[in-house]
């Protein structure tokens, strides 16, 4: 359940792989994909008997960066990478979905040495079943990372499997010269963000853009309110299958999100986070939560206009410090063939010059490097970089910080019907206890 | 056994005057030579190896699995075995599997009632020989050349609530896709809209094969056209209509790339196929619950299965 990163990938995914192929702008295109597919394979096979050999300038990537600017700026990093270790990084990029989709038969194969992967409960869950590798030794000679990556980084047994690369944080979004026309002022409590929903409906406009088509992007909704109602430890407790969904801080949340609900643009369920950030766009809403990557659905010129803030504080006792921040980063597989090789890379990707090269080369990530030279963000990066620095705890997004089976089996089916009749929150609630239950058996 | 060259064993022998049994049977092996016999256990040894391998032991698999809580990780000797909980939780606390089971009824009727009559009808209209009956012919054919994902993505650009044609034009504002009571009749508009192509193709290459005095006789007696259909032409394409029905069945049971696309089977699309794919495949791997789901498929299928065996095995006997 990845973020789309362009129109043109959310367009792609909605197509299976199956058919993919007829699809492509011609047949010729198609043929050479084809021929193409089958040379990556025959290399790959090629590439598997000669490192069997036992080569020790060789290492392996498995890349889940299918996008062309995150891709080419992989391999711009591991080209960094050769000039200063002297080898070779052989990187095998999987379209972003498959990769996910396809991962627990990915790390029980015969995985790549190093792969792609994000923090949370997922990270921490392969570390437990002994599928990814202990590299609390690279993280010995890392610098430059705040503890909260580090926690985030961190399994269950208290050693490191993970390391960090980017994020993105979540946040709410708007356009400056709208509210410069209307002299609204930013939010700090709820009840002032009730107050600016009414005076943005009277100004004509849908106050606060909403899309949940897909199922994940209401998650953001869900883990914010309660970030903001019952705070950090609940929310990650909750997560983790620990606390009862039928309990009355729950319910709360559910509560106050119905109340909000007539301020958030009707019909989400039909709309694409896309759809729903070009009426942000166009002008047509006044704010929409949502993660760093609104971006992408506006033009260059139109990015300085974009500024956010953070959701505004509920409970004056919980604050408003914590946010959710997805991380982005690699992980070592089990059994690595190079594992010599494997943890330099590691050690080089969370290091200072693989940050610098991704901050030069991609404007629209932030790196988790501190020690990073970030003085090439634009003035929203910063602004990210600094929310991000100055919060107290960071979630992962609903979809990292708890099983991928109760997500999106459980949870998305039940937001989507939460925002089709928010009045029966009671029945809600204790069908999402039933159906946790059965799945948090361990 | 072969002390008999075998150009004599394809050739029946006239019996010996006196045979005893075993006698009886050594002529009757005899009858096929070496290479048949080869031939023979060839022929249905491999495609009973590959059904059993690719059909029987998989389902036996799955009904299997449907008794564990396997996450699809680790050894299978870790695999435990929880007994019929999966059912009873899928019956009980899995909100999708009761609107999942009346859409997948809706769309066998729908597809019955609606959708495969009028295949059936334009096909007749087809074989009269109308000016332009290629065109149509084509126009009505060439969904059925597009794959249902695609064919979901194609509707979407109709459907879509802010940028669709449909709303546009009409200057309405429905949700065709997203709004739960209208999506799933949106989204088989756009199933009959190719299962109408395919059983109008099927049904014309039957009308096509039709014996023309069978018309000109019933044209003759004074019949009208419509009943010279239903009364003649009807009852003759007998095998054709079984051939439609059993496709109407079988396109509604797998029913699924379409709300695959639309939303993923979610949100009032739900389909029992589409269930039984999210919990197993990709990263949730619920695999034992998800082969539950995928059992009960199973079990429904077989019920329309045996019906359509029993017919047909009832007909061969007549």
């Amino acid at each position: 359940m990845s973020r789309p990163q362009s129109q043109a990938e959310y367009l792609a995914r909605l197509v299976p792989p199956s058919v993919a192929g007829v699809n492509r702008r011609s047949l010729l295109a198609g043929a050479a994909g084809t021929g193409a597919l089958l040379g990556t394979g025959l290399l790959a096979g090629c590439g598997d008997d000669s490192g069997s050999g036992g080569s020790s300038k060789d290492v392996s990537l498995g890349s889940n960066q299918s996008d062309p600017k995150p891709k080419d700026v992989l391999v711009k990093v591991t080209d960094g990478f050769k000039t200063s270790s002297g080898v070779q990084v052989a990187v095998n990029t999987v379209d972003h979905n498959t990769f996910q989709e396809n991962i627990n038969n990915y790390l029980q194969g015969k995985p790549d040495d190093v792969f792609t992967w994000f923090a949370g409960y997922r990270m921490r869950f392969f570390a437990q079943k002994g599928l990814a590798s202990d590299i609390s030794d690279v993280w010995g000679k890392l610098s430059g990372y705040s503890d909260a990556f580090k926690k985030a980084s961190t399994g269950d047994d208290g050693k490191q499997y993970f390391v960090p690369a980017s994020y993105y944080p979540w946040a709410v979004f708007y356009r400056k010269s709208v509210w410069q026309q209307y002299g609204y002022q930013v939010p700090t409590t709820l009840d002032q963000l009730t107050a600016l929903s009414a005076q943005m409906k009277k100004d004509g406009l849908t106050p606060i853009a909403f899309a949940d088509k897909d199922g994940w992007p209401a998650m953001g909704t869900f883990d914010i309110l309660n970030l903001r109602i019952n705070g950090y430890q609940f929310h990650i407790d909750l997560m983790a299958g620990k606390e009862t969904w039928t309990s009355d801080k729950v319910k709360k949340v559910f509560d106050t999100w119905a109340g909000l609900l007539p301020l958030h643009q009707p019909d989400s369920l039909g709309r694409t986070w896309q759809e729903a950030a070009q009426s942000l766009q166009q002008k047509k809403s006044g704010m929409y939560l949502l993660g760093l990557f609104v971006g992408q659905q506006f033009s260059n010129e139109e990015q300085s206009d974009l500024d956010f803030f953070t959701f505004p504080e509920i409970d004056p006792a919980i604050g408003a410090k914590a946010l959710d921040a997805p991380i982005d980063g690699y992980m070592m597989a089990r059994k690595p063939k190079s594992e010599d090789n494997a943890r330099k890379l590691l050690e080089y990707f969370g290091g200072k010059d693989a940050a610098n090269i991704t901050v030069k080369n991609d404007p629209a990530t932030l790196v988790a490097n501190g020690s990073a030279d970030v003085s090439g963000y634009t003035a929203l990066q910063k602004k990210a970089a600094e929310l991000v620095g100055s919060a107290t705890e960071i979630a992962q997004f609903l979809d990292r910080d708890t099983r991928p089976d109760f997500a999106s089996t459980v949870i998305i089916p039940a937001l989507q019907q939460f925002i089709k009749d928010p009045k029966d929150i009671g029945g809600l609630t204790s069908s999402i206890e039933n159906q946790k239950k059965s799945i948090f058996t361990d | 056994m072969s002390d008999l060259p075998l150009i004599q064993a394809d050739r029946a022998v006239p019996p010996p005057a006196a045979t005893t049994s075993t006698g009886g049977r050594r002529r009757r092996l005899r009858l096929l030579s070496r290479t048949d016999r080869v031939v023979i256990t060839l022929m249905v040894l491999v495609p009973l190896l590959l059904v059993t391998g690719f059909v029987w032991l998989p389902a036996a698999a799955t009904v299997l699995l449907s008794g564990t809580n396997w996450d699809g990780i680790g050894p299978l000797n870790e695999i435990e075995f929880v007994g019929a909980r999966n059912y009873s939780d899928v019956v009980n606390i899995y909100p999708p599997f009761v609107p999942a089971v009346q859409h997948n009824l809706l769309w066998l009727a729908a597809l019955f009632v609606v959708a495969t009559p009028f295949g059936m009808f334009l096909a007749v209209l087809l074989d009269k020989e109308l000016r332009g009956s290629r065109f149509y012919q084509t126009a009505l054919y060439l969904p059925v050349v597009l794959s249902l994902a695609l064919i979901g993505f194609v509707w979407q650009l109709l459907y879509s609530r802010d940028q669709g044609l449909i709303n546009a034009v009409f200057g309405s504002s429905i949700d065709w896709y997203g709004d739960s009571s209208v999506n799933i009749w949106a989204v088989m508009v756009a199933s009959g809209w190719r299962h109408v192509g395919y059983i109008m193709l099927l049904y014309l290459a039957g009308l096509k094969g039709v014996d023309p005095s069978l018309r000109e006789a019933a044209a003759v007696d004074g019949a009208s056209e419509s009943r010279a259909f239903f009364r003649v032409v009807f009852p003759v394409m007998r095998p054709i209509n079984i051939i439609v029905l059993v496709v109407t069945v079988i396109e509604s049971l797998r029913a699924f790339d379409l709300v695959w696309v639309v939303n993923k089977g979610r949100n009032g699309l739900e389909l029992i196929s589409a269930l039984v794919t999210q919990n197993v495949v990709g990263e949730a791997s619920r695999i034992g619950f998800g082969s539950a789901l995928a059992t009960i498929m199973l079990v429904v299928s077989l019920v329309f299965i045996t019906i359509y065996l029993a017919t047909v095995m009832r007909e061969n006997r007549e």
